[in-house]
């Protein structure tokens, strides 16, 4: 067992693991935070899905000792930004979960997607959605709340949300 | 059925109320009397109450949901049945999902597209009748006639004055009064929740990411266990090895644990650890023995055989209408085909997992995603020879069902490690266990016939099944020498109008575990059943739809299904060339659904899906926007099973692992879909999640036919390499 430092969500926390440990089961059992969800265990689904520093990853992938002690770990708690919110309030207007299993990765894709493209084309959507699967098949809905996020982001209806980073 | 008061010392312990509180739920000692709505199943299990509204003093109001969330959306329209008739806005109420208490009864599942239909009218009357209720107590109180009075938005209104009271403030006076058997229920014009595309209160949590699932159960020092069980089905454990698991960091224990299952039963290794990931490294370290008992020859390549060869039996008789075997002898235009179809995974995003408590005073807690909570809480006291009473079942959402979470091995199982632990346990299977262990959905092959009279009308048919049953492998004294039903569903059920008609069933043994999945053999046996359907409109050269039209010239729900499948996606408007499209349409036990399918060419051997129109008919519609949710996630979950690789076994195991070699459609591989609902009335109400399915394979193989000239008779089948 080795001792870590991790930021997530901003908040700083100490953990013991072994240092093979994937983020996964760090982010869920260690500190508690339960939306980050496991499906695979090979990197082939993406219901794990975190962002490291801004760039989504598949947690179930990412040992711990990958990880800096100043790496900014976020996850679906943890968001709270302008593209992160409008994303889960487009997700909520859109009607897009139904066993919302998978949804947590598809989410923190979607905004990864938003913030390196803000105007993505189906195509766009369809490369770098495609790491993640739901087996409910709520793909139309979500390529359609993308654009719509995409709309609202552009139209800056969410001005009046302010980003916390 | 009748309504009744429920007193507190008579309700759960799972809720505690502040001070008085108006409790009102369904004594079914009537039940059958409940079941205005036709096909319903309603096990006769007798229960007590069940109390399904609780208003507190205070304002608080509890719906109780009795269906499992699954992604099907029971969370919202369950309750909004009660809520509709209570005037209730589906912000004023919070919801708890029951766990199988006796006095909810022995409906608390999800499954065979019930949920809405066998609650639609109950749930009402118990909203309209504690809406009845609050009403007399608030003319009561006021000294005003009741019709002077009216409800809405959670509040009683006496109309002249503009006076009001909430419900919180009622409580007392209601709790005294006699309960309506009989109430008004509301008139459809008059809805503001049924038949409108209300939000689903779920969903708020779902994107937050705190939507409470089973895997999400987390209790002060519980242990964490992952199974190593034999891929081999039919094996026994001959000795192991666990040494280098002792010396994982984090492992606490290893232990031998059984999991039953129908007429399965199989013994696997458990590694119990103070996390996961030691449980899964410990699980990856054992050195384990299995007697494979010969089990290991089975293949697919074999089975396949065996059910051609079977094909051969004249087997028992499903339905016989006229004189199928004069007519079709006598006939000249005749045509022959066999259909296969492969087993396939639920693979439900949220792998089997329970957590589960057996304390020292023998009490039992279970925390997991089930459909079943009802048998969860029949069968495990029952297992385990404990009291109902000892045990409490906490149901959560759902990452998933599609049938899997019918069934309780992996609730066993974990239970099986808590009473010797006697500490709380979390087991979760790894995707590789989800994917390899089954229970699988069966295959069946179908040997059919056809016969078309000069004037080409289908004069002669029959549809034979060859298939493994789920009945025998469920039941041990299940009789194999007679008609399977559930495995030739549908197949004498469509409304065609064919004068000579005779359907068999053979019978085919096997030891692989198998289960229901969504739309069960619907979803295998329309494809054989209407891709041959589409053949003989070819071999009588008439159009695929007007051939159909032509069998159905009564009134039916399938006529206007196809009718109106006709129009929305313009059938008789040319395509361009290079396209094609199909139709196909399945009428069985969770209703009915209809799709007409557009392919493009792109090769003379490959296609690309472009559209899918999707008709789904269902009498009435609780919540417009779930049922387009669900059709669409049928379609998909149907694109999936035709065209992706479905399970293969060799040397006695599934070929198939995780995600990589058992794929399932990914968001670029789908089609646009257009879905449309018929919602005209009618006696019956049809199911929702189900019936989107079965038509998608048949619909595209028919598609593909028309676009390319090549018949498809074999699921799955590769849609960038026909053959």
């Amino acid at each position: 067992m080795k001792k870590y430092t991790l930021t997530i969500n901003n908040h700083k926390i100490q953990v013991e693991a072994e240092p093979d440990t994937p983020m996964l089961w760090v982010i869920r059992d260690y500190a508690g935070l339960k939306g980050t969800k496991f499906g695979c265990g090979m990197g082939l689904c993406g219901a794990c899905t975190i962002h490291l520093n801004g760039q989504a990853v598949r947690s179930c992938q990412t040992p711990i000792s990958s990880v800096q002690a100043t790496s900014k770990i976020t996850t679906i708690e943890g968001i709270a930004s302008s593209v992160d919110h409008v994303v889960q309030q487009v997700w909520i207007e859109e009607q897009v979960p139904q066993c919302g299993y998978c949804q947590s990765g598809q989410i923190m894709s979607a905004v990864a997607l938003l913030k390196a493209n803000p105007n993505p084309s189906d195509e766009d959507i369809d490369s770098y959605m495609a790491g993640n699967i739901c087996r409910c098949g709520t793909y139309v809905r979500i390529r359609k709340a993308i654009h719509t996020a995409a709309q609202e982001l552009k139209s800056g209806k969410n001005k009046t949300v302010k980003s916390t980073r | 059925m009748s309504i009744t008061q429920v007193h507190r010392r008579d309700f759960l312990r799972s809720i505690s109320l502040s001070g008085t509180a108006f409790i009102l739920g369904i004594s079914s000692s009537k039940a059958s009397e409940a079941t205005e709505i036709t096909n319903l199943s309603m096990p006769a299990e007798r229960y007590n109450l069940s109390p399904y509204i609780v208003i507190e003093k205070s304002g608080k109001i509890t719906l109780f949901n009795s269906k499992p969330e699954i992604g099907q959306g029971t969370y919202q329209s369950i309750t909004a049945l009660i809520a509709e008739e209570l005037e209730l806005s589906p912000d004023q109420y919070t919801i708890q999902q029951t766990g199988g208490e006796k006095q909810f009864g022995a409906a608390q599942f999800a499954g065979g597209s019930f949920s809405v239909r066998s609650s639609y009218f109950e749930m009402r009357k118990v909203g309209a009748s504690a809406r009845e209720m609050l009403l007399t107590a608030a003319s009561k109180q006021w000294q005003v006639p009741v019709s002077d009075c009216f409800a809405a938005k959670g509040k009683i209104i006496h109309k002249p004055t503009g006076n009001s009271f909430t419900y919180g403030e009622l409580v007392e006076k209601a709790s005294t009064l006699e309960v309506p058997q009989n109430p008004t229920l509301k008139e459809a014009k008059d809805f503001k929740l049924l038949g409108k595309s209300i939000k689903r209160q779920d969903i708020p949590l779902k994107v937050a990411g705190k939507a409470v699932f089973g895997i999400d159960a987390h209790l002060p020092n519980m242990v964490y266990a992952s199974i190593a069980h034999c891929p081999v089905f039919g094996a026994t454990l001959k000795e192991v090895d666990k040494t280098e698991t002792l010396k994982v960091a984090g492992v606490e224990q290893v232990m031998e644990v059984e999991r039953v299952f129908g007429v399965y039963k199989s013994t696997g290794v458990a590694v119990i650890a103070t996390n996961y990931w030691a449980a899964l490294k410990g699980r990856k370290a054992l050195k384990i023995n299995w007697d494979y008992q010969h089990k290991d020859s089975f293949n697919s390549h074999e089975y396949t055989k065996t059910l051609h060869e079977l094909a051969k039996n004249e087997g028992v008789q499903d339905a016989s209408i006229g004189n199928f075997d004069e007519a079709y002898n006598s006939t000249s235009n005749k045509l022959e085909a066999f259909y296969e179809t492969p087993f396939v995974s639920h693979s439900p995003m949220e792998a089997m997992n329970c957590t589960a408590h057996w304390t020292e005073n023998n009490r039992l807690e279970i925390w997991t995603s089930t459909q079943v909570p009802s048998d969860v809480m029949r069968d495990i006291p029952i297992h385990f020879g404990l009291k109902t009473e000892d045990v409490t079942l906490h149901t959560a959402f759902s990452g998933g069902g599609f049938g899997r979470r019918l069934a309780i091995d992996f609730i066993i199982e974990a239970v099986n490690l808590t009473k010797v632990l006697k500490k709380p346990v979390k087991m979760i299977w790894t995707r590789e266990d989800d994917t390899q262990l089954g229970p699988f959905r069966p295959p069946t092959f179908s040997a059919l016939k056809g016969a078309i009279s000069a004037e080409g009308k289908l004069v002669a048919f029959q549809h034979k099944v060859i298939s493994p049953t789920i009945m025998a492998f469920l039941n041990p004294k299940n009789d194999k020498t007679q008609l399977d039903a559930t495995m030739t569903e549908g197949i004498s059920h469509q409304q065609y109008e064919i004068p000579n008609l005779k359907n068999l069933f053979v019978y085919a043994d096997i030891h692989i575990p198998m289960f229901w999945w969504r739309s069960v053999t619907s979803s295998t046996l329309a494809f054989s059943h209407e891709c041959f359907i589409d053949e003989l409109a070819h071999a009588a050269g008439k159009d695929p739809m007007a051939f159909r039209l032509a069998m159905l010239t009564k009134d039916s729900d399938t006529k206007r299904l196809l009718h109106k499948l006709k129009e929305v996606s313009k059938w008789d408007s040319p395509l361009p060339k290079g396209k094609g499209r199909g139709v196909a349409q399945w009428e069985f036990f969770a209703g009915l659904g209809g799709h007409v399918v557009e392919v493009t060419k792109l090769s003379t051997n490959s296609v690309k899906i472009d559209k899918v129109y999707a008709v789904i008919d269902l009498g009435t519609v609780v919540n417009p926007d779930t049922v387009k949710a669900q059709v669409e996630g049928a379609v998909i979950m149907g694109i999936t099973a035709a065209i992706k690789n479905g399970i293969t076994f060799a040397e006695g195991k599934a070929e198939q692992s995780n995600f990589h070699d058992n794929p399932v459609l990914r968001i670029n591989e789908v089609p646009q879909i257009e879905v449309h609902i018929l919602a005209e009335g009618g006696k019956t109400i049809k199911g929702v999640g189900e019936p989107g399915l079965p038509p998608v394979a048949p619909a595209l193989a028919n598609a593909i036919f028309s676009a390319t000239g090549i018949r498809v008779r074999k699921m799955p089948f590769d849609i960038d390499k026909l053959v």
